[in-house]
């Protein structure tokens, strides 16, 4: 039995719309055979508190599919959207501009730019802290804009420059302004978020060399920060601007 | 006291790496001929697996294998499974992980794989199971019960899950602000004579209150990768510890410790969620034997919200009643509490916030953990006393003007001060600087001024000031510290303590530096990898890192200047008293120019061998630190000592958070416009570390008091808010443009440098202070619950009928 037996009226309903919502998504993992015991019934029949009023069908609705359906979360680490994944896709040989240099890589069809970095070309800088564009832990530049690098196909930007925060050193090794103000700043806190702040810290003052306090967090807003180390960056963009001393 | 690093800022040794791009983190090790595995969890909330059919994702070519409950050792609950199968209680649950050439052809298998589930009764409001006749979460109860020794919070072996129920009309009772008459709570406890207290008391406020739990989130995800190698696993893993969490580890994977090299230099957050090693660890590590391939389990973000822990809920009622003068009299708390699927609530860590923020003469606590079918929780950033701090501090505001009495001054009547008792024992403390912080933090904020300004700022926007306080005890001892001196004069710092991100792993190794009178350029910090030899090191949780591993440092520093003086005075003769350091040199005090340098002075230790160069070692130290001086034998001085320090009583962090709002009663949002916070953490190691902790202790006090929680869906089970955005962690749009913090820098008389722990109070503080704020702005009212989120603010003014007095937990 599926999931739409499970139960009457209102919950019966919303089962059915979840798992059609399940089978209309090609990547949903696994197939679930839920064995429709009285005991379920007998359970939902049993909750006695009346449910929050301003609780409607819609709204609820609207939020589980927001969450992206509980049961589903396996999968999706490879494709930057819900679109079905061709088996065996073929790679292509790919030549991108990254850190100035130019790689020769074979890059499958629906490959995110955060994999090609990471586990193709060895970049791990990018870090993935939900590959899924909420983030901006995998902040890279392209031609100068920053991007979420797990949302982006790495076939969409092979005519665009790349730069990751390993790019960012000078020649001799000397930091970029952004990097020695981070550390001067204790800008890091576990330091997880910190490429991704840098990079869009570097967009930030290409386009904008002396940004006020609200100007730099409104461009970085794109970066969360778990560990709360907002106060540090924004000193960090400050400084590296020359606006503190 | 003058020191040469303490209170100094330095850089700490990996920071550059966080900023070229450098520092690694576990996902980013792969090893020639890595296997990837994923992981199938539950789609229901409550029931069990009948069976698995992996036949046809068996057959794909470049799939390797399936890893089941049946792979690991029973476990019963509520112990949190690594993977479930007779117990499924909450969905996302780990059911099978499988393994494949590529990550993509683990996902495929996935889907190929048959699962069939039975489902049964679930229940995610802890008093829609309390309620006779409501659904038990686990099917032998909803309770947790304590069956032996464990520690609170843990689902170790000596808990069990046992049943509570009442009637329907003592639910009813507390659901509504009254306190559920004949109601039974397994937990309490009660010190002075509570109702005489309330007799005396002249202004008395009763009330309910709900704080809802929500995930850690730490923005590295749990993934983990594992190989064997001759008989070692070698595992890159996540935790905020280190070396306390080996011996656990290894158990897990059932070898000798010995045989486990545990590699973790850099940790993406923590926040209590992995103080330590947690049960997907095993089926990395065991998987990994099992293909006898290198193996990464990878844990996707959806995924980190369902097992990578989170914040237990409380639905309770509290009395409180203060004297003529302001202090509190009484105070008499009931609190149920959220444990999800599994772990632990924190009622009694809450009851103890109360208990020693405002010093109750009498007070008494009645609690209970009840399970839910929702995410496991565990330690969370000040569990119990953070989500206190907050609910209580607008309840504390109403009692205090009812009484008539400023806000501050309220606090100050209530200090906990050097002669502080806290908790049902009502111990005393190591020491206490908090009145002071009260006057640092009121000047930093300008709290006088401030309280003048009138409430309304236009048409539709109010301010709102408020003040709130946080505690948590902040320090432990008894651990082991070690430290080498090569014969090139370099002086290696060993620690066992993880790298969460604080620095603190760093800052803690300045006061063996400091004892040695060694320049810290000339240290070498070791950490992050067993193999290197670390000591066995605090449990990087509750604060206590600064405080407890201060002590280790200096203990292993002691050690190495009495083997330089003894092998000074072997040299030149004289006693060890005779003998002093400084310039990195051993000498004879009256006579400087017999003396050796910490290099030369190594290299004999080298030739003297037994103690000195590490031949013995003392008896009481951990056989971790054991096996790291026997690893590092005739290299050097070794300095190694377990820290026996006289110790008594319990080493506080306080802070103190005072916050200037402005609120847009259209949108119920509002700007934070100033905030100021003071930590009472004894002597300050690290400004700016003390300013991160602060800082971002506040940001997630901004999360608590305002926009973080779980809401699950009281008919399916289902979370509707997994991601970061709907979870949802405060940004830099949610925060103040500038945060003030300070310390009160005060020496607590029980650490060698005068240093205690401070991360936790950091966020209760600044929740608490919110949450008064955002009271102020709307004339005092209290919402009786965190989090207060824009919807409730906006119904609040319009006068709707959003009712938060009846202890709903899952609000939409
Ligand atoms: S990993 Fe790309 S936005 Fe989070
Ligand atoms: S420093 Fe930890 S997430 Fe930003």
């Amino acid at each position: 039995m599926g999931f739409s037996h499970a139960a009457s009226g209102f919950k019966g309903e919303f089962c059915g719309r979840v798992y059609s919502l399940i089978k209309g998504r090609s990547w949903i993992t696994l197939v679930v055979l839920i064995k429709c015991s009285s005991l379920y019934t007998t359970c939902l029949g049993r909750l006695s508190q009346p449910v929050n009023p301003k609780l409607t069908r819609r709204r609820f609705i609207k939020g589980v599919i927001a969450s992206g359906v509980a049961a589903a979360s396996t999968s999706l680490w490879y494709t930057a959207s819900g679109q079905s994944r061709p088996a065996g896709a073929v790679e292509r040989l790919l030549t991108i501009s990254v850190n100035g240099q130019t790689r020769r890589v074979d890059v499958a069809p629906q490959e995110t730019l955060a994999h090609t970095l990471r586990y193709k070309l060895g970049l791990t800088g990018a870090k993935l802290g939900c590959n899924r564009g909420e983030c901006g832990s995998c902040t890279v530049l392209a031609d100068d804009v920053n991007i979420y690098s797990c949302s982006t196909l790495t076939h969409e930007v092979k005519n665009k420059a790349i730069l990751t925060v390993e790019g960012l050193r000078a020649a001799d090794g000397t930091l970029h302004p952004i990097q020695a103000a981070f550390i001067q700043e204790l800008s890091p806190q576990c330091g997880f978020c910190t490429s991704g702040q840098i990079m869009s810290a570097v967009a930030l003052l290409k386009s904008n060399p002396r940004p006020t306090r609200e100007e730099a967090r409104n461009a970085l807003s794109g970066n969360l920060c778990r560990c709360g180390a907002y106060d540090h960056y924004l000193n960090g963009v400050m400084r590296a601007s020359g606006q503190l001393s | 006291m003058t020191y040469m690093h303490i209170g100094k800022d330095f850089t700490p040794p990996d920071i550059e790496g966080k900023v070229t791009g450098a520092a690694r983190y576990a996902e980013d090790f792969r090893r020639d001929g890595l296997v990837f595995a994923r992981l199938l969890t539950s789609p229901i909330p409550a029931g069990r697996v009948v069976s698995i059919d992996a036949s046809e994702a068996l057959a794909m070519p470049g799939v390797l294998g399936i890893f089941t409950a049946d792979d690991l050792p029973e476990s019963k609950p509520p112990a949190n499974p690594a993977l479930a199968k007779e117990f499924i209680t909450y969905i996302g649950q780990p059911i099978l992980a499988v393994a494949a050439e590529s990550e993509e052809l683990a996902e495929a298998a996935i889907e190929r794989i048959v699962v069939e589930y039975e489902r049964r009764p679930f229940v995610v409001d802890p008093l829609d199971t309390l309620v006779e006749g409501g659904p038990d979460p686990y099917p032998m109860g909803n309770s947790l019960i304590r069956t032996g020794e464990a520690a609170a919070g843990t689902t170790a072996s000596g808990t069990g899950v046992g049943q509570i129920k009442w009637t329907s009309d003592q639910v009813a009772s507390f659901r509504a602000g009254r306190f559920p008459t004949g109601a039974s709570f397994p937990e309490e406890w009660m010190y002075g004579d509570v109702d005489a207290n309330f007799a005396q008391c002249s202004t008395i406020l009763e009330e309910p209150f709900v704080t809802i739990g929500y995930p850690h989130h730490s923005l590295e995800p749990r993934t983990g990768m594992a190989y064997w190698e001759n008989g070692k696993c070698y595992f890159h893993g996540s935790l905020q510890s280190h070396t306390v969490g080996h011996d656990a580890l290894s158990a897990m994977l059932e070898i000798d410790p010995a045989n486990l090299v545990f590699i973790n230099e850099n940790t993406g957050g923590g926040f209590g969620s992995k103080i330590f090693p947690y049960p997907t660890m095993a089926v990395t590590g065991r998987f990994a034997r099992k293909l006898n391939r290198p193996l990464q389990l990878r844990i996707t973000r959806p995924e980190e919200f369902y097992i990578g822990s989170a914040r237990s809920g409380m639905q309770g009622w509290i009395k409180i009643g203060l004297r003529d003068n302001g202090r509190v009299g009484a105070v008499d708390v009931a609190i149920v509490g959220d444990a999800g699927a599994g772990g632990g609530a924190s009622g009694g860590s809450a009851a103890e916030h109360i208990s020693i923020m405002y010093q109750p003469e009498a007070m008494r606590f009645r609690g209970m953990s009840l399970y839910t079918n929702t995410a496991p929780r565990g330690a969370q950033r000040g569990p119990g006393q953070n989500e206190m701090a907050a609910v209580l501090s607008p309840m504390m505001d109403k009692a205090a003007r009812q009484a008539g009495i400023d806000l501050v001054e309220f606090r100050r009547v209530n200090a906990p001060g050097m002669d502080a008792k806290v908790g049902s024992r009502q111990g005393v403390l190591s020491s206490s600087y908090y009145p002071q912080a009260i006057e640092q933090v009121a000047t930093l904020f300008g709290w006088e001024q401030k309280k003048t300004l009138p409430r309304q700022i236009s048409a539709t926007k109010v301010r709102g000031i408020g003040v709130g306080e946080g505690y948590h005890s902040a320090g432990a001892s008894g651990y082991d510290g070690l430290l080498r001196i090569a014969p090139d004069g370099k002086i290696y710092l060993h620690t066992g303590v993880g790298n969460l991100g604080t620095y603190s792993y760093a800052g803690v190794l300045r006061a063996a530096a400091e004892a040695l009178q060694c320049s810290w350029e000339n240290c070498v910090v070791v950490h992050g990898n067993s193999d290197l030899h670390l000591p066995h090191s605090t449990y990087q949780g509750g604060s206590n890192t600064i405080f407890t591993e201060t002590r280790s440092s200096h203990v292993a520093a002691l050690d190495a200047i009495r083997k330089l003086k003894t092998i000074a005075a072997a040299q030149f003769g004289g006693a060890v008293e005779d003998y002093s350091i400084g310039g990195e040199r051993v000498f004879l005090t009256s006579d400087s120019s017999k003396g050796m340098s910490y290099g030369e002075a190594a290299q004999k230790a080298i030739e003297l061998g037994g103690e000195l160069s590490g031949m013995t070692y003392p008896e009481d130290i951990h056989r971790t630190t054991q096996r790291s001086v026997q690893a590092m034998q005739g290299t050097g001085l070794i300095g190694v000592a377990k820290d026996t320090l006289p110790k008594s009583g319990t080493a506080p962090g306080f802070a103190i958070a005072m916050i200037e709002i402005e609120l847009d009663t259209e949108t119920g949002k509002f700007d934070i416009l100033d905030y100021s916070g003071v930590a009472e953490c004894g002597t300050v190691i690290h400004p700016m570390g003390l300013r991160q902790a602060m800082n971002g202790g506040g940001v997630w006090g901004f999360g608590m008091a305002a926009y973080e929680r779980h809401v699950y869906d009281p008919q399916n089970g289902l979370p509707a808010n997994v991601g970061l955005y709907q979870g949802k962690l405060p940004t830099y749009l949610d925060v103040p443009l500038h945060m003030k913090t300070a310390g009160t820098d005060m020496p607590d008389p029980q650490s060698p440098v005068g240093s205690r722990g401070i991360g936790e109070p950091a966020q209760g503080c600044a929740a608490a202070a919110l949450m008064s704020a955002i009271s102020d702005a709307l004339g005092g009212h209290l919402f009786n619950r965190t989090p207060v989120t824009p919807d409730m603010i906006v119904n609040h003014i319009a006068q709707n009928s959003f009712n938060t007095g009846d202890l709903k937990t899952n609000t939409f």
